[in-house]
Order: C-alpha cells, then sequence, then structure tokens
C-alpha cells in the first residue's frame, strides 16, 4: 500500500512538471502567432474561396483565414448583432448596402468582386425535361428548392426572375426555402426536390446534378458579390490586403475556374 | 400585419401528432408492462431514444428514410407515386416520433403506480382484461396520462430540428411556428419573432396551468398529486 502511496506522489510530481513545462514553452510561442482574418462570406461564393483560401495560406504562412458561410442575409444580421469580423462578402449589394447605411462597413474598401448566372438545376437521373424557368410551373413539378427570399439572395433573385415570368403565384407554394444555396443544391442532390434554383458556381461543384436552364437575361437584378472590411475589423490591414488578392489575378483565377465572372476592374 | 398560418399550422400538426402518440404511447405502455421478453431493455431504451437524441439526428434518420432515395420514400414512389417529405405529413411525423417518448414514459409510470390488487379484484369479479383496463387501469392513471397528453402536445408543438429537415420550410404549407421563428430571426426581423415567440409561451404556459388547476381541483375529491 505504502508504495502505491508513493508511486501516486511521484506520478503526480511528474504531472504537474510536465504541465509547468508546457506552459513555459506555450508563453515562448506567441512571437510566431499568425494573423488571424475573419471572413464572414456568403454560400455561394463557398468551394471557390476555400480554394483561395488554401493559396493565400500557402502564399503568406503567417496569415490564418477563418471563413464562416452561410446565407448572406444570415451573415447580415449575425453582424449587425455584434459578431466580431474583418470581412464580409455577400451575394447582393443589398446586406452590404445595409450594413453601409449603419456605418459597420469601411466604405472605402468596398469592391465588387464577381458576378454570376442564376440556373436551375435538376437531379442527374431527372426526366421531367425541364428547359426553362417558365416550365416550374408545370404540374408534375412538385417541389422546387428556393433559397428563403429575406436571407438567402440566390432565392431573391429566383423570386424576381418568377416574378418577371408571372408564374411567382403558382410555384411559391411549392417551393422550399432553404437557409442557404447550399442546402438548395442538397435538396436536389438527394432528389427530394425536382428543382431547386442556384447560382451557376455551386451547380458546377456537383456532380450528381445537371444544369438545364440558365435565367433569362433582364429577368432579375445583375447579380454581383460585393465585399468589403468591416468598420470594426481587428485586422483592417491584413483584411484588405486579401480583399485586393480577391480581385487581383490570382484571386480572379480561382474564381473563373468556378464559372464567375470578375468584376475586379469596375467600381 | 402578423401571419396566423404558422400558428394554425403548428396547432393542426401538433394535434394530429399528439393523435399517433397517444395511440402508441399507451399501446406501447400496456403491452411493455403486461409481457416479459429478451431484448426488453433495449426496446425500452429504443422508445426513450428520440427524447435524449439531438432532434437534428433524428431529422437526419428520418431524413434518410423518407427521402426519396431513402427505403420509404422509394417505396411511396413506386407504389403511390407520391412524397411524404416537404409536406405537412413529414411534420407530423416529425413531431409523433420526438414526442413519443414523453407519453410513452408518463403512461408507464402512471400505470406502474396503479395498485395492481384493484385489478386483480376486477378479475376475480369477472371483468374481462379489456374492461379491466379502461375502468379501472386508465382511470386509476388518468392524470398519469393528461400530464404525458399535455406535454407530447408542447414538445410536438415546438419542435424544430428533426422539422425542418423533413418537412422543409415552405410559408403557408410546412412552415410551423418554430421554423417562421427561426427565419425572422435570421433575417432580424426581431418583432416578427417576438410576436411569435409569445403566442407559443403563452400557449405552452396556459395549457400547463390549466392542467395544474385541473389535478389541483381533482385531488380535492380523490388523493391524486398534482400532475406538474
Amino acid at each position: 500500500m505504502k508504495q502505491t502511496k508513493i508511486v501516486m506522489w511521484l506520478l503526480s510530481i511528474a504531472v504537474m512538471v510536465a504541465l509547468a513545462g508546457g506552459c513555459a514553452s506555450f508563453k515562448t510561442a506567441p512571437t510566431t502567432q499568425p494573423v488571424e482574418i475573419t471572413v464572414f462570406a456568403a454560400m455561394g461564393l463557398k468551394e471557390a474561396l476555400l480554394d483561395i483560401q488554401k493559396d493565400y495560406e500557402a502564399k503568406y504562412p503567417d496569415v490564418k483565414i477563418v471563413c464562416n458561410f452561410a446565407g448572406s442575409g444570415t451573415l447580415q444580421t449575425q453582424i449587425e448583432q455584434g459578431a466580431s469580423v474583418d470581412i464580409f462578402l455577400s451575394a447582393a449589394e443589398k446586406q452590404l448596402n445595409e450594413l453601409q447605411k449603419k456605418n459597420l462597413i469601411n466604405p472605402a474598401t468596398r469592391k465588387n468582386l464577381v458576378g454570376n448566372q442564376l440556373v436551375i438545376v435538376v437531379p442527374k437521373d431527372s426526366n421531367l425535361g425541364l428547359v426553362s424557368f417558365q416550365n416550374l410551373e408545370k404540374n408534375d413539378v412538385k417541389k422546387i428548392g428556393l433559397g428563403a427570399t429575406e436571407t438567402v439572395p440566390a432565392g431573391e433573385y429566383g423570386m424576381e426572375v418568377l416574378k418577371f415570368l408571372g408564374i411567382w403565384d403558382e410555384v411559391k407554394d411549392k417551393s422550399v426555402r432553404g437557409k442557404d444555396v447550399q442546402t438548395l443544391l442538397a435538396y436536389a442532390e438527394m432528389g427530394n426536390v425536382d428543382a431547386s434554383i442556384v447560382f451557376s458556381a455551386v451547380a458546377v461543384t456537383s456532380d450528381k446534378v445537371k444544369i438545364v436552364a440558365v435565367a433569362p437575361p433582364g429577368s432579375h437584378r445583375p447579380i454581383i458579390f460585393p465585399g468589403a472590411v468591416l468598420a470594426g475589423a481587428k485586422q483592417p490591414k491584413a483584411a484588405e490586403k486579401f480583399l485586393s488578392y480577391l480581385t487581383g489575378p490570382e484571386g480572379s483565377k480561382v474564381f473563373v475556374k468556378y464559372g464567375f465572372n470578375p468584376l475586379g476592374a469596375k467600381q | 400585419m402578423i401571419e396566423w398560418q404558422p400558428v394554425l399550422l403548428s396547432i393542426k400538426v401538433a394535434c394530429v401528432s399528439l393523435f399517433f402518440i397517444f395511440f402508441f404511447g399507451v399501446a406501447f405502455a400496456f403491452v411493455m408492462r403486461k409481457w416479459e421478453f429478451p431484448g426488453k431493455a433495449a426496446v425500452e431504451a429504443l422508445f426513450a431514444m428520440p427524447l435524449v437524441l439531438p432532434p437534428v439526428v433524428t431529422g437526419f434518420l428520418l431524413l434518410v428514410l423518407i427521402g426519396k432515395q431513402g427505403p420509404i420514400g422509394h417505396f411511396l414512389t413506386e407504389s403511390f407515386h407520391t412524397q411524404i417529405i416537404f409536406t405537412p405529413y413529414a411534420a407530423v411525423l416529425a413531431g409523433t416520433v420526438v414526442a413519443f417518448p414523453l407519453m410513452y414514459q408518463s403512461t408507464k409510470a402512471a400505470f406502474a403506480s396503479v395498485d395492481t390488487g384493484l385489478e386483480d379484484a376486477a378479475r376475480t369479479l369477472g371483468a374481462s382484461e379489456w374492461r379491466v383496463f379502461w375502468t379501472v387501469t386508465v382511470p386509476l392513471a388518468w392524470s398519469g396520462l393528461v400530464a404525458g397528453l399535455v406535454l407530447s402536445f408542447a414538445r410536438a408543438l415546438g419542435e424544430f430540428g428533426a422539422t425542418i429537415m423533413v418537412a422543409g420550410n415552405i410559408p403557408g404549407k410546412t412552415q410551423t411556428l418554430p421554423l417562421a421563428i427561426y427565419f425572422a430571426a435570421e433575417s432580424n426581423d426581431l418583432t416578427q419573432a417576438g410576436i411569435y415567440v409569445l403566442i407559443i409561451s403563452l400557449i405552452t404556459f396556459s395549457m400547463i396551468f390549466w392542467v395544474n388547476r385541473w389535478s389541483r381541483q381533482k385531488s380535492q375529491r380523490f388523493p391524486v398529486k398534482g400532475v406538474f
């Protein structure tokens, strides 16, 4: 018994020493701690931005980018409620305009990043013969994935198209409102909806769906993904640098790969 | 200005769910009380699962089952050319599954508290099992059953996680009160969300309040303890 007691004592001392050692080595670390940039980005940018993040972190090892993807309206609400963010990339100008009105972004840093198109995707094995937005009205189209119109820009653009075509009233009661554009893609992938209205850049990331129609020109406001550094950014300098990278040649190259059209030159 | 649709839909969904919950809860509690069989403990644990699992897990399992590619979804498409995913029926299914354990547990506890001597006395007087159940067991267990009903109703009324996965969010069709609250809060419409929060709180509060009152009045006549 006595022996066990001694062993226990020795063990606890060893643990304490190890802990103390650990703490000490921890204290010497901060000099190499990377700059952390928090990016709130529209779900439609997810795959492209994750690619760019990889490139950027490889190029600048002292920078770490933390991304939060959701519907742009959801992110806007989170920012308004005080989320600590450096960069906000939205899928429509509305959210950024509203934040600008509330002085939550730095207007000088605001940029239009990329443009995109609105498309209809259907499950790969779909045999409904959908070829246009107008077809969504058909009776054998039972369920449609559409972004929640208040918080998901793809949903708002989609509603504009359906209203432009005069079929909103027929279609709205069969449209399942997803909380972001990725959810809509998943609905179509699993075949739980007959079609989803998403950005083309989202559609191309999946091989379980096919694109069958593009929204007719002029049926919705131009799709623009704008971005800005937040007024309360913790890393304004690093954030601005990353934002310029997104519109620069290296960032644009990745965006083009996903079917976005860069707007870097304008604004 | 307030859209009443989500409120009405939620109440409808909770009522229909309650019908199934009552039936299955009482039936299973009755069967489990009567029969001993191997693996009974495992079945008991299974019945309690929806109560302790995160609703999103229950929702995921239901989605896998009733999604178009799932076994039930596939069967429905092949045989009836229909789907229950993203319909109010899916909301009823989610409400039923998630709230069932509350009814089952309350009923089981209520049945366990019934004095078997009274049931045996009824049997010696020649009553059938069916008659014993309805005229002795159920009346004696009644306040426990009511407690289970009230709890399950409130749970089904407030169901969110599983519901959003299988019933989706179709305003006017499958958007229940909790979903309306979630989407209003997401779009920073705090007034709308707040009104709905008030409504659902009022409904659940008044239910618990009246049941407690009812049971207190009842306990003045019979020695029965309060429900909550």
